[in-house]
């Protein structure tokens, strides 16, 4: 019998389940967060404006960079202020 | 096996080993009149002077010493509880005795061999049975009628090829290497943020197939990825090429017998290939990063297999990477960057340094695409011929530097989205300015790569380079 020693850090990550999605958008203020993807902020400058037609209350916020997590401040100030974010991933 | 004695006299010997041989007469005596325990160590008939010699080729006895890393010669002789000796001749065979003139025709001295205890992995081998390696991780039991390589693939612990299996013994040779607590966190790896002591890597560094005297590199490489500025949680997760790059410098590259010259960048070198394929098994296994899980690479690049190097420091008119940046002369270090695959640079012709820099220039602001700019930072590793040019012409690294980050200013009408037919680009607002490929900084230059052939490359780099994107960090080689 060989015996090996394990390569991995011996953690399994807890599942969190996603909050529900929300029935309506009424009443609650969306975050839009742009990621500072290519065209990124094209999308979802759209984006704001088509949910203010629907008199949908929404801050827009912007990461520096796409190549590093975003700032705690910016995801404490995001945390705060909106109910639900939306965000553009790629280009 | 008899219990070892609580007290009287010891002798542990080997058959293959002369100074052994030469004892047995008196190995024989001794037994006969004042009563000697005979341990053997490699061959249970040795000494045939001696009856009931007790077996010891499984080193029990040597296990059972306190202080057995001592016991490091054979034949030695050792009141039980004591620490052993080296036999050393009549006299003292004499007075150990107490018999006049026993031993007298043994020679006044004569080396004895090494003990089996010091023999490849015998200490290991006891340790492990004694559970005192100190190792924490888990151990994973292998059935007999189970493929070892089946199984580690199955755990998901392979990038793709086989790997050697982390045993025990291979584990606690590898921590030989190096002088760190085996328990010493390195730092928490990317994507999980889960602690990398370094046993783990050491762990990896196995599997990765490196010998003990390149963990002191693999332990760099993991600080170096680790420090905030490298971004590697970015460089892993990103849909770009780029994987970590590992440049060696400092006098560690000819201790472990790294490559700097011919297929520099190619296979066929132990130390570069199991160095930069541990630095990846630890990004994977310690810290879960994946390909198609976090990993989101579009087409990656052959290098996230392993890409580490060595700089032909001694071939080279320039100062070394880690002198430019920082390190003393002779101070062994690494340098990681952000890079991906090799666009060659092929100029047979430029017998001029500036001429073969508009070479370089053109080809470095390909990168990427020509109509980017900045772009990402890039690595040029120049070949000895085109080296040669340079410093014929009296060329520094510096005077080189300076003249690529010139000839390498684009107008900004050409990066415009839409000229040259060409959607990609920048806003029209580029037109009229003039802007450079690459930030300051951007550029590092190695010299590296077979004697033969005017052939350079540029290892590409990632995102926009800088804070933007990940910053090359250079850490010391520590033993």
């Amino acid at each position: 019998m060989t015996v090996l020693l394990d390569p991995t850090s011996e953690q399994s990550p807890t599942i969190r389940p996603r909050l529900p999605r929300p029935e309506k958008l009424d009443g609650l203020t969306i975050g839009i967060l742009d990621i500072a993807k290519a065209r990124g902020d094209v999308f979802l400058k759209r984006l704001g404006e088509r949910l203010g037609e629907r008199g949908i209350a929404f801050k827009h916020y912007a990461k520096p960079t796409n190549t590093r997590v975003a700032p705690l401040p910016l995801r404490q100030q995001i945390a705060t202020e909106v109910n639900l974010v939306i965000e553009g991933l790629s280009d | 096996m008899s219990s070892t004695p609580q007290d009287g006299l010891i002798a542990v010997v080997k058959r293959d080993c002369q100074t052994c041989e030469l004892t047995a007469p008196v190995l024989g005596e001794l037994a006969r009149r004042v009563g000697l325990q005979v341990y053997t160590q490699d061959d249970p008939s040795f000494p045939e002077t001696v009856s009931g010699r007790i077996d010891d080729t499984g080193s029990r006895y040597i296990a059972s010493l306190e202080d057995r890393g001592r016991a490091d010669a054979a034949p030695h002789r050792a009141r039980a509880r004591n620490r052993p000796h080296l036999w050393l001749g009549p006299r003292r065979v004499e007075r150990i005795a107490g018999i006049a003139g026993l031993g007298l025709d043994l020679p006044a001295s004569r080396p004895g061999c090494g003990a089996k205890n010091t023999e490849p992995g015998v200490i290991e081998r006891l340790k492990i049975r004694f559970n005192e390696t100190g190792l924490k991780s888990r151990r994973i039991a292998i059935g007999e009628d189970e493929d070892e390589q089946e199984a580690m693939y199955e755990r998901g612990w392979s990038d793709g090829l086989p790997l050697v299996p982390p045993t025990e013994e291979r584990v606690l040779r590898m921590l030989d290497g190096t002088s760190r607590d085996p328990q010493e966190v390195i730092g928490l790896i990317p994507p999980a943020l889960l602690p990398a002591t370094v046993e783990k890597i050491a762990v990896n560094a196995v599997m990765a197939g490196c010998k003990p005297e390149y963990l002191p590199v693999v332990l760099a490489a993991v600080e170096a990825v680790l420090e905030e500025g490298f971004a590697m949680h970015g460089v892993l997760a990103t849909t770009m090429f780029v994987g970590p790059v590992v440049v060696v410098n400092g006098p560690i590259r000819r201790r472990i017998g790294m490559n700097a010259k011919g297929n520099v960048l190619g296979q066929g070198n132990r130390a570069n290939g199991a160095i930069g394929r541990a630095l990846q098994l630890v990004i994977r296994n310690i810290g879960g990063g994946r390909p198609q899980e976090v990993d989101r690479a579009t087409l990656g690049n052959p290098g996230k297999y392993t890409c580490c190097f060595a700089e032909d420091e001694e071939g080279s008119c320039w100062e070394p990477l880690s002198v430019e940046r920082g390190m003393k002369p002779g101070q062994s270090a690494v340098t990681v960057f952000a890079g991906f695959g090799l666009q060659g640079i092929v100029d047979q012709k430029s017998r001029e340094p500036e001429s073969l820099a508009r070479s370089f220039a053109e080809s470095l602001k390909a990168i990427h695409n020509v109509k980017l700019a900045p772009c990402c930072d890039a690595l040029l590793v120049i070949c000895p011929e085109h080296e040669r040019t340079f410093r014929n012409a009296g060329w520094s690294k510096a005077r080189l530097y300076e003249e690529l980050y010139k000839l390498c200013e684009i107008p900004g009408e050409e990066l415009v989205a839409g000229a040259k037919g060409i959607a990609e680009g920048g806003p029209a607002s580029l037109a009229g300015k003039t802007v450079n490929k690459f930030r300051p900084g951007g550029l590092m230059i190695v010299r590296a790569g077979g004697g033969a052939g005017m052939f350079s490359g540029i290892i590409g780099g990632w995102s926009q380079g800088g804070p933007h994107g990940s910053i090359p960090i250079i850490k010391e080689v520590r033993n």
